[in-house]
């Protein structure tokens, strides 16, 4: 049980390097941002599987800043990327 | 045991998306099956530590992320493919419809 769930961690890891591949490969700046979109997603996966693993419970609080930040760092690209200010 | 066979499909729903981000041959494409199946797998990673930890405070803290995930996600989401589209990527030679171009003008 606890062997499995650290190929999980480690597989869920490996995932966060294959949107490192489509972050430096992607061909469009919009690539780019769509790869950073989903690494900020997959954090929270090995977050919660890095709080359940070693017992430390306050991991999971990491987890929820880390969506909450991406979510304002992806509007935030959106809205520069559509080329207007980002008051309108 | 229950915690192990969700974070197992979780984990799983993240390759499939992670595969589609790889192989996909347009930003458009790459999004849509990378968004919703990340999403999905994540919110099933989090309802599993819910249940390992069970009605304790990371318990709680993990069952309130899930709909702070599904809603932010899909909205981010929805927000950088307009982004994209006023950007002005084309879309891939094979694809069929484009339903948008007539709503923008």
């Amino acid at each position: 049980m606890n062997i499995w769930l650290e190929i999980l961690l480690y597989t869920q890891i490996a995932l966060s390097g294959v949107c490192l591949y489509r972050i430096i490969r992607g061909p469009t700046i919009p690539d780019r941002m769509v790869a950073v979109d989903i690494f900020g997603i997959l954090v929270v996966g090995v977050c919660a599987i890095i709080a359940i693993q070693t017992g430390k419970k306050y991991i999971i609080d990491i987890g929820i800043a880390w969506v909450i930040l991406s979510f304002i760092g992806t509007l935030t690209l959106a809205k520069y990327l559509s080329g207007k200010k980002l008051n309108e | 045991m229950a915690a192990i066979i969700l974070i197992t499909i979780g984990v799983l729903f993240n390759i499939f998306g992670c595969i589609g981000l790889i192989r996909l041959p347009d930003v458009y494409n790459r999004l849509q099956a990378a968004t919703k199946c990340v999403t999905l797998g994540c919110c099933s990673i989090l309802l599993g530590a819910f249940i390992h930890f069970g009605f304790t405070d990371a318990g709680i803290k993990g069952l309130i992320a899930i709909p702070l995930l599904f809603f932010s996600a899909t909205v981010a989401a929805h927000a950088l493919v307009r982004g994209t589209y006023h950007f002005g990527v084309k879309m891939t030679d094979r694809s069929v419809k484009d339903d948008y171009k007539s709503d923008v003008k």
